[in-house]
């Protein structure tokens, strides 16, 4: 065999490609492409046809809001307290941001601590382990419905917490605990092996190990999840319309009813009197939700970064 | 030291059992209040009645019967399906097989974008945009069976494409290869080679999907009409299980409020034989 030698070619200047010529070179296959082969053309077709339409529904929704509630949105709607004739969406926004902080304070140590147990010390596929998953599973695929049920019965009733902040925060930790869980969980299994051999190897126990070697690295998988729950939380209303109750006031106290943002913005489209005032906090929650969920897949990208 | 290891071992293993001690507090609730409303009323004719006419006044003296709520929640869901799988199905194949490399990772973020989308907004946008188009285009008042399917089949969109699209992809790209090589049009691998091997993966992603419909509430209230009585068309009012609970527990009181809490605990029995049903079809596809 002779070897091969690398060929110099000599370099001519090529003219530019076009978008112009781009496009009509992908026109041109597309052509041969339907002449070929009618049949696959149109499953093709079909297919960016879904594509579309999804993307429209998306983009027109989010454009529809945005038109028509960023001209309502008046410095009046963000006073600090709530009349019959400004509804200031102020108190819901304070409301909001405590209940996701208290449902965090639940929610996170459990979930994590739940995870770190799953993916450090249980033996993988030991029965404990799939008992815990089948129920996080069950957990995340029961309606927000039947959690507002549930938290009403058990936390307004039998735990006598009444129509408050604390037991609506109570029942959206327990939604919201099996996505930190899974999602910890999952960082924590990416971690390689070697990382904690290393530590083992240097004499550290265990719990330093999980703690100081496994946990810092997961760090941005599990805030992408917490993030995402934060989304979860702030966007929920059904859970809520009967746990913490509608009162538009600012809270007294943990135990005093007041309405999220977004139950505020179910009242108000309910009423058919505030359409105006309902597009303008449709804004708010809408920027909200979409700005977490950025945030959490710019964390997530941050990792596969970071990984390389 | 040592103390300290098992100490911490026991507390992340009471984490992890949280989980389960949930689902069991949850059960233990919804089942313990909702069953002693059979004790008073006959469950056979509280399912398949067709009259619901609570008495404001005196609970007790009131018809309780769900099965208008029961064939609302499977009409919209029906709808809702009919509507989101196939779009979803084909949009996320499109994702996993055709979509160039730039477009997808302009589409994947507008997809999450989606299904982070809070229901109020979707009802919202029902009330505001869906309701008068469905109006317009086919008379009728706009709240109805039509409008409700078409708002969740925009909703369950994200989910059937996300988990369509992971199914495919995790399909072994010998499959897609070997039918190109045996001469296959793009297109035709894909659909006669991938799909039917991501089957059951795509299947575990429409129950999923039945499971979001039936369970979404707050969009349903906002566009469904809620008149609790047994549908006779696509463009009359409707009822769900969901928007039962929700429209009246405000003011509910005795044998209503249990009767509501049975609604809830029927929608709950539904939403955990779906549950059962997606994680045997996605154990079959890990397998």
């Amino acid at each position: 065999m002779t070897e091969l030698k690398p060929q110099t070619v000599e370099k001519c200047p090529l003219p530019p490609i076009t978008p112009a010529m781009r496009l009509k070179k992908w026109l041109r296959h597309e052509g041969v492409s339907l002449r070929r082969h009618p049949l696959s053309y149109l499953v093709r077709t079909l297919c960016r046809l879904a594509v579309a339409v999804t993307v429209f529904s998306l983009l027109y929704l989010i454009v529809d809001i945005l038109v028509k509630g960023i001209p309502n949105l008046s410095p009046e709607l963000f006073s600090l307290t709530y009349t019959t004739d400004n509804q200031s969406m102020l108190p819901s926004i304070i409301n909001t941001v405590i209940i996701t902080v208290l449902a965090l304070v639940i929610a996170i140590p459990l979930g994590v601590g739940g995870a770190i147990y799953l993916a450090e010390y249980a033996r993988r596929e030991s029965p404990l382990v799939r008992l815990v998953r089948l129920t996080a599973e069950t957990l995340s695929g029961i309606p927000s419905i039947i959690y507002g049920l549930f938290g009403m019965m058990c936390f307004v009733t039998a735990l006598k917490l009444g129509l408050s902040l604390l037991s609506g925060a109570l029942t959206l930790s327990l939604m919201v605990l099996p996505l930190i869980l899974r999602t910890t969980e999952e960082a924590l299994l990416s971690i390689p092996d070697s990382y904690r051999e290393g530590s083992f190897g240097l004499g550290a126990g265990k719990l330093r190990t999980v703690i100081r070697i496994v946990l810092p690295p997961a760090m941005p998988g599990i805030l992408s999840g917490v993030v995402l729950a934060i989304g979860r939380i702030v966007g929920e209303t059904a859970a809520l319309l009967f746990t913490t109750g509608t009162v538009a006031k600012l809270p007294q106290s943990l135990l005093s009813s007041g309405r999220t943002l977004s139950l505020h913005m179910y009242v108000l489209s309910g009423e058919g009197l505030h359409v105006g005032e309902a597009y303008a906090t449709a804004v708010v929650l809408l920027v909200l939700v979409l700005g977490m969920n950025g945030l959490s897949s710019l964390i997530s990208k941050k990792i596969g970064g970071a990984s390389h | 030291m040592r103390f300290k290891e098992t100490l911490m071992r026991y507390v992340f293993a009471l984490a992890a059992i949280c989980c389960v001690g949930a689902v069991v507090l949850i059960c233990v609730f919804l089942f313990s209040s909702g069953l002693p409303f059979f004790a008073k009323v006959n469950a056979w004719e509280f399912l398949t009645g067709t009259k619901w006419a609570p008495d404001i006044d005196n609970a007790a003296n009131g018809t309780y019967q769900i099965f208008p709520m029961i064939v609302g929640s499977v009409y919209v869901t029906a709808g809702a399906i009919l509507v989101g799988c196939p779009i979803g199905i084909l949009a996320g194949v499109y994702l996993a097989s055709f979509c160039p490399e730039r477009l997808k990772r302009l589409l994947q973020p507008m997809v999450a974008l989606m299904a982070g989308v809070p229901s109020v907004v979707y009802g919202f946008f029902g009330i505001t945009t869906l309701v008068p188009l469905v109006r317009n285009l086919f008379g009728g008042k706009g709240f109805s069976i039509l409008t409700a399917s078409l708002l969740l089949g925009m909703m369950i969109l994200p989910t059937v494409i996300q988990l369509t699209a992971s199914s495919v992809a995790a399909v072994p790209a010998s499959y897609y290869e070997g039918s190109l090589a045996l001469g296959a049009t793009d297109e035709r691998s894909v659909f006669r080679a991938t799909v039917p091997a991501a089957r059951s993966g795509i299947l575990a992603a429409v129950v999923l999907a039945i499971g979001r419909a039936i369970g979404e509430t707050m969009a349903v209230v906002m566009v469904a009409g809620n008149q609790p009585r047994m549908p006779k068309g696509l463009l009359q009012g409707i009822r769900t299980l969901t928007s039962n609970i929700v429209t009246e527990m405000g003011y509910a009181a005795d044998l209503h409020r249990e009767a509501l809490i049975a609604t809830g605990v029927v929608l709950f029995v539904f939403i955990l034989l779906i549950n059962l049903l997606f994680s045997t079809l996605k154990r079959r596809d890990n397998a």
